[in-house]
C-alpha cells in the first residue's frame, strides 16, 4: 500500500510499473524526463509563435520565464512566497501532529475508534473548499485562517496512515515482546510505533503536497498576501505570464517539500523495504 | 530400548544424572488442558491431560505430527496463550502469563529490523529494565559464544537466516532465564546449517547450564539433542510416550550413523506409523 499511496499523491514523479521495474529503468527515465520537458517547452513556444496566440490566453514559455525572472529580481514574489510557505509549513505541521496523535488514540483504543472515528470520516467527506469561506470569516484574512484550512486538509492522511500503521505490527513481534513480560506501553514504543513509521511517512508525503493546495485555496477565498492572492491579482489584470510564473514557484515548493520528506524518511527508515522502493521516484 | 511410559518416574541416563539429583523438578506440568472454542466445528481439544516434569539442566525435545498441540503447549508455557485448566509450576511458583524465568526462541527469528544486532539481543533486558552495563557485556559474550562477535552493530537485514536465528537464541538467553523454550527454531534452515546449529545449541546448553524444552518436526534432531524425547499424538493433543535417550554426551554428528541412534529414531517412527505418521 505504501507505493500505491505515494504514486497517488505525486503521479508525475513516480513512473508506472513495479518497484523492481522502476529500479531497472532508473537511469533511462532520469535522462528521458528532462529531455521530454525541454521538447514540450520548445513545441509550446513554437506553436504560440506559429499561430500567434494572444498572450492573455496562453503565454509563451519565454514570456513566463521573463515574468518569473522579473518577479524574483524585483523582489515582488519574495514576501508573498514567504507568506505562502509559512502557511503551508505551519498548516502541515499542525495538521500532521493532530493527525498522528488522534491516529494513536484511535489506533490503540477500539473504544475511541467507535466513539470518534465515524465523525472524523464524516468531517473528511466535507469538501474543505466548501468550509474555507467559513474559516476565513471566523479567523480573518490573515495567516491563521490559511493555516487552519491547510491543517484540516493535511491531517487526514496522517490520521488514516497512523491507524493502519499501528495495526500493521506482526503478531510474532508482539508475542515475542509479550513473552519478555512487556507491558502495553513497551509494546507500543518498541514495536507498534516503529512499525507505523513507514505508513506515517507515506501520510506525510501525501499531506505535504495537499498542504500546498490548502494554502492556495485559503488565499483564493480571502487574503491580503501570498502566492494565491498574487495569482488572483495577476488573473484580474490578464497577466497570464505572471500567473504561470507563480504556478512554477508553487510546484517548486511542492516538489521541494516532498523531497525533504523523502530525505528524512530515508534517514529514519533505513531499515524498511518500503523506503527502498518509494524513494526511487523522488 | 529404554522406553519409559511412566513419565513421572522415568530413570535418567547417566550423562544427566548430575543435573537431576536435587529433589523437585524445575518445571512441573500437571493435568494441563487446552480447549479452543471454534465457531463452526465445536470445540478443538488441543491439549489433553498433559503431565510432564523437567529437571534442572535437562534437555527435553517434543516431536509429534502437525496438530498434536506441541506448539500450543510451548505457547502456554511461554505465557502468551491462556490454558483452559491444569497447573504449570516453575521453580515451585505457579506460572500464569509471561515470566522472567523463561526465554523463548521462536520459529522465525523475529528480530526488529530497525535495531542493531546487539540492541535486538538486549530487547528483553530493556523490557525488564535490567542493569544495562552488565547486560551489554553479557550480550557481547553471548554473541561471541554463537560466533557473531564483530556483528554487534550490523542490522538483521544484513545477516543470513542461520545468523539471525543465532541472534534470536542470544536474545532468549540475555536475562539468564531458568528455562529455555524453543519452538522449531531450526525449521527454516537448510540441512547443513541445521546440523551446525544443533551442535552449537548443545554447546550453549552446556556452557550456560541451561534447561531446554525444544519442539521439532525432525525425529533425528529430537533424538540427537535430547535427554528425553516427548512424543505427542493428535486429536486430542496428548503425550503418547516419553523416551529416554541413552546416547553418550558430548554428542557429535557421527552419532547419526550409529546403531543406537537408529534404534531410537526407529522406535519413535514406529510410533507415528501406528498413529497415522508424522505430517
Amino acid at each position: 500500500m505504501t507505493q500505491i499511496d505515494t504514486s497517488d499523491a505525486i503521479p508525475a514523479s513516480q513512473p508506472a510499473g513495479t518497484a523492481k521495474g522502476v529500479a531497472r529503468h532508473w537511469s533511462e527515465s532520469r535522462a528521458l524526463s528532462p529531455i521530454l520537458l525541454i521538447a514540450l517547452i520548445l513545441l509550446w513556444e513554437g506553436l504560440i509563435r506559429w499561430f500567434e496566440v494572444p498572450k492573455i490566453v496562453v503565454p509563451a514559455p519565454s514570456a513566463v520565464f521573463v515574468a518569473l525572472w522579473d518577479g524574483i529580481v524585483s523582489g515582488l514574489f519574495w514576501p508573498h512566497f514567504l507568506v505562502t510557505l509559512w502557511e503551508i509549513v505551519a498548516g502541515f505541521g499542525i495538521g500532521s501532529v493532530i493527525g498522528i496523535l488522534l491516529g494513536i488514540l484511535i489506533g490503540l483504543s477500539p473504544l475511541m475508534e467507535r466513539l470518534i472515528y465515524p465523525y472524523v470520516v464524516a468531517f473528511q467527506t466535507l469538501p474543505k473548499v466548501a468550509i474555507a469561506p467559513i474559516i476565513v470569516i471566523w479567523f480573518g484574512y490573515g495567516l491563521s485562517s490559511k493555516i487552519i484550512i491547510t491543517a484540516t486538509i493535511a491531517f487526514f492522511p496522517l490520521l488514516a496512515n497512523t491507524i493502519v500503521g499501528l495495526r500493521s505490527a506482526p503478531r510474532e513481534q508482539i508475542e515475542m515482546l509479550e513473552a519478555c513480560t512487556a507491558n502495553r506501553w513497551q509494546i507500543f514504543r518498541m514495536i507498534r510505533l516503529p512499525q507505523a513509521l513507514p505508513f506515517i511517512f507515506v501520510g506525510l508525503d501525501v499531506a505535504v503536497v495537499l498542504s500546498v493546495i490548502g494554502a492556495i485555496v485559503g488565499e483564493f477565498v480571502g487574503a491580503r498576501a501570498g502566492l494565491g492572492y498574487l495569482i488572483l491579482q495577476k488573473n484580474f489584470s490578464f497577466d497570464m505570464a505572471g500567473v504561470f510564473a507563480i504556478l512554477i514557484i508553487l510546484s517548486m515548493i511542492g516538489v521541494g517539500l516532498h523531497m525533504l520528506v523523502v530525505a528524512v524518511q530515508r534517514r529514519v527508515l533505513f531499515w524498511s523495504e518500503a523506503t527502498a522502493n518509494s524513494v526511487t521516484g523522488a | 530400548m529404554s522406553h519409559s511410559p511412566d513419565i513421572q518416574t522415568g530413570a535418567l541416563a547417566p550423562a544427566s544424572v548430575a543435573a537431576a539429583v536435587s529433589g523437585d523438578p524445575l518445571v512441573r506440568i500437571a493435568a494441563l488442558e487446552k480447549i479452543y472454542p471454534t465457531r463452526d466445528r465445536g470445540n478443538v481439544h488441543a491439549l489433553s491431560d498433559i503431565h510432564l516434569d523437567v529437571s534442572q539442566g535437562e534437555f527435553l525435545t517434543i516431536v509429534g505430527p502437525s496438530g498434536c498441540g506441541k506448539s500450543t503447549l510451548l505457547k502456554i508455557l511461554a505465557g502468551i496463550l491462556a490454558k483452559t485448566s491444569g497447573r504449570v509450576q516453575i521453580a515451585g511458583a505457579d506460572l500464569d502469563g509471561p515470566n522472567r524465568d523463561l526465554g523463548v526462541v521462536f520459529q522465525a527469528p523475529v528480530l526488529l529490523p530497525w535495531k542493531s544486532v546487539i540492541e535486538n539481543v538486549l530487547v528483553p533486558a530493556r523490557v525488564q529494565k535490567l542493569d544495562m552495563a552488565p547486560a551489554r557485556r553479557r550480550a557481547r559474550d553471548l554473541l561471541d559464544l554463537v560466533g557473531l562477535s564483530g556483528f554487534e552493530d550490523r542490522y538483521p537485514g544484513e545477516l543470513s537466516g542461520g545468523m539471525q536465528q543465532r541472534v534470536g537464541i542470544c536474545r532468549a538467553l540475555i536475562h539468564q532465564p531458568k528455562f529455555l523454550l524453543m519452538d522449531e527454531p531450526f525449521g527454516a534452515l537448510d540441512a547443513m546449517t541445521r546440523e551446525q546449529m544443533n551442535l552449537e545449541l548443545l554447546r550453549i546448553w552446556k556452557e550456560q547450564d541451561a534447561t531446554i524444552l525444544l519442539v521439532t518436526h525432525s525425529i533425528p534432531e529430537a533424538v540427537f539433542l535430547a535427554d528425553r524425547v516427548v512424543v505427542m499424538s493428535p486429536r486430542p493433543g496428548r503425550i503418547a510416550e516419553v523416551m529416554q535417550v541413552d546416547l553418550p554426551r558430548p554428542r557429535n554428528l557421527e552419532m547419526f550413523n550409529t546403531g543406537r541412534f537408529g534404534q531410537h529414531v526407529a522406535a519413535i517412527r514406529r510410533h507415528f506409523n501406528s498413529t497415522g505418521g508424522i505430517d
